[in-house]
C-alpha cells in the first residue's frame, strides 16, 4: 500500500453545484404542487378530450360489500386497492377521499388555486435554472467534457451495468469521470425527460395551443400531453430514487461534499488493489 | 427488555424523521397563508400573460375540430341549474322575457333579447373546452360575435374590461347571495372566436351549459367563460367588482389570466 492512498479532485464547479440544489428545490415543489393539481381531477386520458368512461388511470374511492370505503387505483382497467395512500388516506386523524395523500401535495389540504400558484412560479425558476445550466455547460465545456458519451463509453455499457449490479463502483482514475451509466442517465434527464415534460406542460395551455397548434398535436392531443407530463414527472421520481440510492451506496459523504464544496476524494488504485 | 427499548427508540427515530420530513411542507403551508408570499408567487401570472401573449400572438385561433371529435359526454361544471326564482321564471317560458343588459362605459347602453342576439353576425365553432381541474371536452358552439355587439354599443375610450354578471348563485354571504361574475379584457373580446353562445351541439343551449347565453373565450380556461349571463358591464378597473380581482374564482385565489 502506498502512503498517499487518496487525493482530492475538484469535481463540480460552482454553477453546477448551485444549479443542482436549485433543481432539488424546484423539482420537489413542482412534483408536490403538481400532485395537488392532479388531485383536482385524478384521472388521465389519451387524445384531445377526456373520455370519462375510459380513463388510462383513475384514482378514486369505492365502497365494498359491507359499505366500507376503499381507496382504489384503476390502471388500464385493472383495479388496485390503495387504501391509506391513494384514493383514501388519513389527514390529521381524518379519513379523506383524495387522489394523492396530504403529505405528498403542496399545499397539503385540497387547494387547487394555491397549487397552481406554486407550480407556475417554480416552473419559471426551473426553466431559468436549466437555461443558465445549458449555457454554462455549452460554453464552459462541461457538457462536452463530462457528459458527452463516446463510442468507447458505450462499448463498456455491459460491463458497467454488471459492476453496478454487484455494487462495485469505479475507483481510482476511473472514478475521476462519470461512468457510462451516469452519463446516459444525466443526458436522458437533461435532453429527453425534462424537455418532453416542459413541452407537455406547455401543451396544456389553451393560449399556447392557439399560437402553436402543433404543440398538443405533438402528443396526440391535450389530454395525452397531460398524461405524458405525469409520466415524465414520475420518470424523474424514479431517476431521483436511483440517484439517491447510488449516492448512498457509493460514498454518501464524499458525494455530498463534492456537490456542496466541489471537492471529491479519489481513492488511488493501490488502495483499491489492497481490497 | 432490550428489545422493547430498541423498538421504542426506533419508533421515536421514525417519528422524528417523519417530523423533520414534514417540516418543509408545514412551512410551505404556512407561507401559502401569508399575503406577501402568495403575492410573490402570483407575480408569475403577469409574466405568463405577457410572454404567452407575445409568443402566441393576439389573434391566433384556438384549434378547431370536426363533428367526429365531439365529446359524447360533455361535463357540466359549476352550477348545473340556477335556483334563483327569477331565473327559473325566465327558463319556464324559454327565456322569451330574458334580456341581456349592456351597461357601463359604452356610448349606447343596450338591452337585447335572444332574437336581437340571433340577428347579430354569428360564428359556429367546434372547440376544446379546458377546465382548470385538468379535463377537456370538445363541443360545438354557435353564438353572436362579441365584436359585433361591441360595434353596436361602442365602448368608450376608457373602457378596458367586460364584466359578466350571471344568474347563478354561488354562495350566501353576510351581504346576501353571491352570484357568479367574470371578466375579460377588451382586446380578447374582439377575437373572432369570442362569441356569446346560444346554441350547443346544434340545439338551443341547454341549462347545464349556461342557457340562455354563455361566453366562449376559447383561448382561456373554463372558469373564464361565464354561463347564465344577465348583464355585461364595461369598466376601466375592478374596484367596484366584489373582491376587486375581476371574477368569482379570482376573488378566491385563482389567476385572472386563464390562458394556462
Amino acid at each position: 500500500m502506498k502512503s498517499a492512498a487518496w487525493h482530492w479532485i475538484y469535481r463540480h464547479s460552482l454553477p453546477v453545484r448551485a444549479g443542482h440544489w436549485i433543481n432539488v428545490i424546484c423539482l420537489t415543489i413542482l412534483l408536490m404542487s403538481g400532485l395537488q393539481i392532479f388531485n383536482a381531477h385524478p384521472a388521465l386520458y389519451w387524445g384531445g378530450a377526456s373520455q370519462f368512461t375510459n380513463p388510462i388511470l383513475e384514482i378514486g374511492t369505492q365502497a365494498d360489500a359491507a359499505g366500507q370505503p376503499h381507496g382504489v387505483v384503476s390502471l388500464m382497467g385493472h383495479i388496485f386497492d390503495t387504501t391509506g395512500v391513494l384514493g383514501l388516506s388519513t389527514d390529521q386523524g381524518q379519513q379523506v377521499a383524495r387522489g394523492f395523500p396530504a403529505w405528498a401535495t403542496l399545499p397539503s389540504p385540497q387547494w387547487l388555486a394555491m397549487g397552481r400558484t406554486w407550480h407556475f412560479f417554480f416552473a419559471w425558476l426551473l426553466v431559468l435554472n436549466g437555461a443558465v445550466y445549458l449555457l454554462y455547460g455549452a460554453f464552459a465545456g462541461h457538457l462536452r467534457r463530462d457528459l458527452l458519451t463516446s463510442g468507447r463509453d458505450l462499448r463498456h455499457i455491459g460491463r458497467s451495468l454488471w459492476e453496478h449490479l454487484r455494487l462495485h463502483f469505479p475507483r481510482g482514475k476511473e472514478a475521476e469521470r462519470y461512468n457510462v451509466l451516469q452519463k446516459l442517465a444525466y443526458l436522458g434527464v437533461i435532453f429527453v425527460i425534462l424537455p418532453v415534460l416542459i413541452l407537455a406542460g406547455l401543451a396544456m395551455s389553451p393560449r399556447l395551443d392557439a399560437g402553436f397548434p402543433w404543440l398538443p398535436a405533438l402528443f396526440g392531443g391535450r389530454q395525452s400531453a397531460r398524461t405524458v407530463h405525469f409520466i415524465c414527472a414520475f420518470a424523474l421520481v424514479l431517476f431521483t430514487l436511483v440517484h439517491v440510492v447510488m449516492v448512498l451506496l457509493s460514498g454518501v459523504w464524499n458525494n455530498l461534499r463534492s456537490m456542496i464544496t466541489g471537492y471529491y476524494v479519489i481513492r488511488d488504485e493501490a488502495d483499491h488493489d489492497a481490497h | 427488555m432490550m428489545r422493547t427499548e430498541k423498538m421504542r427508540r426506533r419508533s421515536l427515530l421514525t417519528r422524528l424523521a417523519a417530523g423533520v420530513a414534514a417540516l418543509p411542507l408545514a412551512g410551505c403551508d404556512r407561507l401559502s397563508q401569508t399575503e406577501w408570499f402568495t403575492r410573490l408567487l402570483g407575480s408569475a401570472e403577469s409574466v405568463d400573460e405577457a410572454v404567452q401573449g407575445t409568443i402566441a400572438g393576439r389573434w391566433a385561433m384556438a384549434p378547431e375540430f370536426t363533428e367526429a371529435d365531439l365529446s359524447p359526454q360533455f361535463k357540466s361544471n359549476g352550477t348545473q341549474n340556477p335556483q334563483d326564482p327569477a331565473y327559473q321564471q325566465l327558463a319556464q317560458n324559454g327565456f322569451a322575457d330574458w334580456r341581456l343588459a349592456v351597461t357601463g362605459l359604452v356610448e349606447h347602453p343596450a338591452s337585447l333579447s335572444l332574437s336581437d342576439l340571433r340577428a347579430l353576425p354569428s360564428r359556429t365553432q367546434i372547440t376544446r373546452h379546458d377546465c382548470v381541474e385538468g379535463w377537456s371536452c370538445i363541443g360545438k358552439w354557435k353564438g353572436a360575435r362579441l365584436s359585433s355587439l361591441l360595434d353596436q354599443v361602442k365602448p368608450k375610450p376608457e373602457a378596458k374590461y367586460l364584466v359578466f354578471y350571471c344568474a347563478d348563485v354561488m354562495e350566501q354571504s353576510l351581504e346576501g347571495e353571491v352570484k357568479y361574475y367574470e371578466s375579460m379584457g377588451l382586446a380578447d373580446a374582439y377575437h373572432p372566436q369570442t362569441i356569446l353562445a346560444y346554441e350547443m351541439n346544434d340545439t338551443v343551449l341547454p341549462i347545464p351549459y349556461g342557457a340562455p347565453l354563455r361566453l366562449r373565450n376559447e383561448r382561456q380556461l373554463g372558469y373564464k367563460m361565464a354561463k347564465y349571463i344577465m348583464r355585461i358591464d364595461l369598466v376601466d378597473n375592478f374596484a367596484s367588482v366584489a373582491g376587486g380581482k375581476g371574477g368569482y374564482w379570482e376573488d378566491r385565489g385563482y389567476a385572472w389570466y386563464g390562458g394556462i
